[in-house]
């Protein structure tokens, strides 16, 4: 995925501009950056939530070309956990929600086919809320919940996956799940791309974006010393990193 | 995946639903009836049973148009009057009583029901206006207060000026199913089978708005059109039922919520069941109004805003705080 001269607006107002960002195919990217750095922004106008000028292609195809159907079946776009929580809603089961996910897929009629349920019962299992499908999502505890979206986004079966911050509400054992969801999805050929707040994750990633006030602050391998440098000045340099166990921890000064 | 369990549940409101009409056919203000000879004939066939399929249809008219608001707006107190349907039909039958000794040919035409049916549609289009647009929920749902604030105001104008017509426009206020006839029960009739059938069709936009609209839109759904279609389809069935039978309160606010239990979640059968409820609630209370003190009948709105509302009550004393009906 390729992002060339990208401006974002919330009305009125610019909130990414002159963007030129990398996203490697079938790479875990990170977009890493403080708070109102843009990125949800830079998530959302790359499933054409907002307005934005500029181009962004996925194998040489411009997303604006696309139709609304098919950018649904290419991207899937997981928002915020406090974002997705309805107090009317209505009393959805598990199942029901994750089979929300096969939208794009289905005609006109929105009847599942029996593929829809084999992948449906796969995001199920691979997320580990399997066991809860009948139970209606209001039910559910904060982490449950967001294993129930995380299957929802898997259900789409698209080729690329853009998560706002996936490991809100969830407990360590089910954060560590989440890395090794990540693996397995990779050993699929899927592109990756999260916002994450926690570093120490986001530095597990193959890529990482940096962002700063709607502009690009630097990209790179997460692994490379120009990127750790370019983090620490991120945040203006209030925080170090050190290697733990094979992995970078940032750590406050 | 509970296909057994929503059939099951669908043929119990369906026997429920026969079993009212039925009542409603054999019993009146006058008493039971069951002769098939002679006057009674008359009474059951032409009067009675059109009153009851009549008042079976408004009601799964408004109980679809609840059904639709409150998951449209994602709001468990929005109703079908929501978008000034109730006060642009009460206008528009004030304006027909209010004119029609002018003797204009074309008031004659519209008449009462035409007149509410138009003045539905007018509200709910004047507070699109004002909303400029279907897009924000909150601004419609704005709108359409302010609307239904002004047209109740010029409706209390034609009172004022008119103070004769108080009754009859108190009359339509209340609801009336006294009214109701075969030619009124073909039109509920056509138009409920057409706005369940088209709401059942899109119904999975309101599932996926539970995800909040962004998330609907990231899943291809022209959301856009979608909700317009569905307001288009709110105005319609309100626009329809108020015009038989006036402004009969609470079934669109409280059909829905009568049957949430049993729909399990899903759109699709939320919907269905909220048409059964309304009719069922609103038959039930139209039986109850035309007995209890016959052979005098008590409006019919009043019945449904009691019967409703106790309900509503007792399912809030039942329902834990912070879990949802």
């Amino acid at each position: 995925m390729k992002i060339r001269q990208l401006n974002v607006y919330r009305g009125p107002c610019a909130i990414l501009s002159d963007l030129n960002v990398d996203i490697p195919q079938g790479k875990w990217t990170s977009v890493i950056g403080p708070n109102g750095a843009g990125k949800s922004s830079l998530l959302q106008a790359m499933t054409g939530l907002l307005k934005r000028d500029g181009s962004i292609t996925v194998d040489d195809v411009n997303i604006s070309s696309l139709t609304q159907k098919d950018l649904a079946k290419k991207i899937a776009w997981l928002d915020q956990a406090s974002n997705t929580s309805d107090e009317f809603g209505d009393s959805l089961s598990v199942y029901d929600t994750v089979m929300l996910g096969r939208l794009p897929h289905q005609g006109w009629l929105h009847l599942p086919s029996k593929i829809d349920h084999v992948v449906v019962e796969q995001a199920l299992q691979q997320t580990d809320v399997w066991h809860l499908r009948q139970r209606p999502l209001q039910q559910l505890s904060g982490g449950e919940r967001q294993r129930v979206l995380l299957a929802r986004l898997l259900a789409v079966d698209s080729d690329i996956l853009l998560m706002d911050e996936p490991l809100a509400n969830l407990d360590p054992p089910h954060q560590a799940d989440f890395l090794k969801w990540q693996g397995k999805l990779l050993a699929q050929g899927k592109t990756l791309v999260t916002v994450l707040h926690e570093i120490h994750f986001a530095l597990r990633a193959d890529h990482v974006v940096m962002l700063n006030r709607g502009k690009l602050h630097f990209q790179g391998s997460s692994q490379d010393p120009a990127t750790h440098q370019a983090l620490i000045g991120l945040f203006d340099g209030r925080i170090h990193l050190e290697k733990l166990g094979g992995d970078w921890v940032a750590l406050p000064n | 995946m509970q296909k057994n369990h929503f059939l099951g549940k669908l043929i119990g409101l369906l026997i429920l639903s026969g079993v009212l009409v039925l009542l409603g056919t054999l019993l009146g203000s006058m008493g039971p009836s069951w002769n098939m000879q002679g006057p009674d004939q008359t009474v059951l066939f032409d009067i009675r049973l059109p009153r009851s399929l009549g008042a079976y249809l408004a009601g799964a008219l408004l109980g679809l148009a609840g059904g639709i608001a409150q998951s449209l707006f994602r709001n468990p107190l929005a109703d079908p009057y929501l978008l000034g349907s109730a006060s642009g039909a009460l206008l528009g039958v004030g304006s027909i009583l209010c004119f029609a000794y002018l003797g204009n040919s074309w008031l004659e035409i519209i008449g009462l029901n035409g007149g509410a049916f138009l003045g539905a549609l007018l509200g709910v289009l004047a507070s699109l206006l004002l909303a400029g647009g279907y897009r924000s929920s909150l601004r419609l749902l704005l709108s359409g207060v302010v609307i239904s604030v002004i047209l109740g105001a010029a409706n209390s104008l034609f009172t004022f000026i008119r103070p004769d017509l108080f009754q009859s426009i108190q009359s339509f206020m209340l609801g009336n199913t006294t009214l109701l006839n075969w030619s009124g029960v073909e039109m509920m009739a056509i138009a409920l089978f057409i706005c369940l059938l088209i709401t059942l069709i899109i119904s999975p936009v309101l599932d996926a708005l539970s995800l909040g609209e962004n998330t609907a839109r990231t899943l291809g759904l022209p959301l856009d059109q979608l909700r317009l279609i569905l307001i288009g389809i709110l105005a319609l069935a309100t626009g329809c039922a108020v015009a038989q039978t006036g402004l009969v309160a609470f079934v669109g606010l409280a059909a829905p919520h009568l049957v949430r239990k049993l729909s399990g979640g899903r759109q699709r059968v939320q919907l269905i069941f909220s048409c059964l409820g309304g009719g069922i609630l609103l038959l039930s209370s139209d039986l109850i109004a035309r007995t209890l003190f016959a052979p005098i009948e008590i409006p019919v709105g009043v019945v449904t805003a009691v019967l409703g509302g106790i309900y509503l009550l007792a399912l809030l004393r039942r329902t834990p705080a912070g879990v949802r009906t």
